[in-house]
């Protein structure tokens, strides 16, 4: 079963719509005992870093995915929860992150020249093989949503994007998976890669 | 290299979807759920739902309706209508909205916006802004009162950006449903003022114009009149974009 984590910040229910389309066995919880029992998490959310990372804190979810995690079973963040995996962010007063991937999340806004910020809408992805981007392919478009983007060691970049600079749309350390953009709202290239997920738990 | 979008715009009534003209003429044209079933199936980029009477009616858009609706969506979708506090942004979001739309309250509280960026984070709060021209300016309509407001528009779109708005829907109310053309000097305007998305709405006739409201500098094209009203499809917009060498998703 794959638990979607309700951190109260958003649209759980176009993940779990996705979810019910592709057949997945899903519940969605804030309760540390049901992430214990998860095959697989997903960490969605749209919103503001700060704000995601006191809501786990307070909901004592943060200690829980790192456990998780350890376990070796797989952890997938979505847009800002990818963000979430690393340690800090720019947006809000400073928090720290998951610490679960070493980089940091900077705004956009200074880094992509003259280019409209928010990066909002559909964009193509340059992908390295990995399991999630199974029958992926170079030039495929994913929609993005956001003003604030991952910076880390090229070692964890699985796909890049194109907006003024080389965004990250997808990282990777063993069981732990991040995209920045939504596959949820990807139409069929986004529920492709969350089926790869799915297959993963 | 990001695509420029094409959008339909859904308007309901409460429960049904209808075409205005001018913000008033008005046709009835069915269940939302059937529409957005079909714009899903047309594989467009994105789509906006807007409940035209909610601000008026005091009350807040259907939340039912946008739960049958993103269950059939696997693109963004945006919500608008009767949006007043952070308590119907989380409403709208829970429902399985991807951004809101909010419209009328900003004038008596502007600061919603802010709080909602607080909330939410910027990329999911669109404010949308409509526009009549009136002696040859460019003036604030409020559909609520149905009256032209005595704000600047461009001081307002400014204000709108530093509030932390993610992306600024803009209706030319003079131009709504008549497919006459889209007005590429108010679009120009408002793009080259404020470093958010524009996404630009009214007038569209022909798959041709949506290039000319891209060159213009917006960076998304939404419409619905030509969509209801012609066999035009989102994808021939797009095609025809792609001809006059815009980026488009096909």
């Amino acid at each position: 079963m794959i638990v979607i984590i309700d951190n109260q910040m958003g649209n759980i229910r176009s993940v779990t719509n996705a979810l019910l389309l592709l057949g997945a066995d899903y519940l969605v919880s804030d309760a540390p005992s049901d992430i214990a029992m998860a095959d697989g998490l997903i960490l969605p959310g749209v919103g503001n870093f700060e704000k995601a990372m006191s809501n786990l804190n307070k909901k004592e979810l943060t200690q829980e995915i790192i456990n998780f995690v350890k376990q070796g079973k797989p952890l997938l963040g979505i847009c800002l929860g990818m963000q979430l995996l690393f340690d800090s962010s720019d947006e809000g007063y400073p928090i720290p992150g998951l610490g679960l991937i070493k980089g940091e999340v900077l705004s956009l806004k200074e880094r992509v020249n003259d280019l409209a910020v928010p990066h909002i809408g559909w964009n193509d992805l340059m992908v390295k093989k990995s399991v999630l981007f199974e029958e992926v392919n170079n030039g495929d478009c994913v929609y993005f949503v956001h003003s604030y983007a991952v910076y880390t060691t090229e070692q964890y970049i699985m796909a890049t994007t194109d907006y003024g600079t080389n965004v990250v749309a997808a990282v990777e350390k063993g069981n732990i998976y991040g995209v920045q953009f939504h596959p949820e709202k990807s139409q069929q290239v986004g529920l492709k890669i969350l089926e790869n997920f799915i297959k993963l738990c | 290299m990001l695509r420029k979008r094409v959008i339909p715009i859904v308007l309901i009534d409460g429960f049904s979807v209808l075409k205005t003209i001018n913000f008033s003429t008005r046709r009835n044209l069915g269940s939302p759920v059937t529409v957005a079933r079909t714009y899903n199936t047309r594989n467009v980029d994105e789509l906006i739902l807007l409940d035209i009477d909610a601000s008026k009616q005091n009350r807040a858009i259907d939340k039912f309706t946008i739960m049958d609706i993103a269950k059939e969506l696997f693109m963004p979708l945006t919500v608008g209508g009767g949006i007043r506090t952070t308590k119907d942004i989380e409403m709208v979001l829970k429902m399985g909205a991807d951004k809101v739309a909010i419209n009328s309250e900003i004038f008596r509280n502007s600061f919603l916006i802010e709080e909602a960026v607080q909330e939410f984070g910027q990329q999911c709060i669109t404010v949308s802004i409509d526009i009549k021209k009136d002696n040859n300016t460019y003036k604030i309509y409020s559909h609520t009162h149905r009256e032209l407001l005595d704000l600047c528009l461009l001081d307002f779109c400014k204000k709108v950006e530093q509030l932390g708005a993610g992306e600024l829907l803009i209706n030319n109310v003079s131009r709504d449903g008549l497919m006459e053309g889209p007005d590429t000097v108010l679009i120009s305007l408002i793009s080259s003022l404020v470093s958010i998305p524009v996404i630009a709405a009214g007038g569209i006739s022909a798959p041709s114009d949506c290039t000319q409201v891209i060159e213009a500098g917006a960076l998304a094209v939404a419409a619905a009149s030509i969509f209801h009203f012609t066999s035009y499809t989102p994808n021939e917009c797009k095609a025809s974009m792609e001809a006059s060498g815009i980026p488009v998703r096909l």
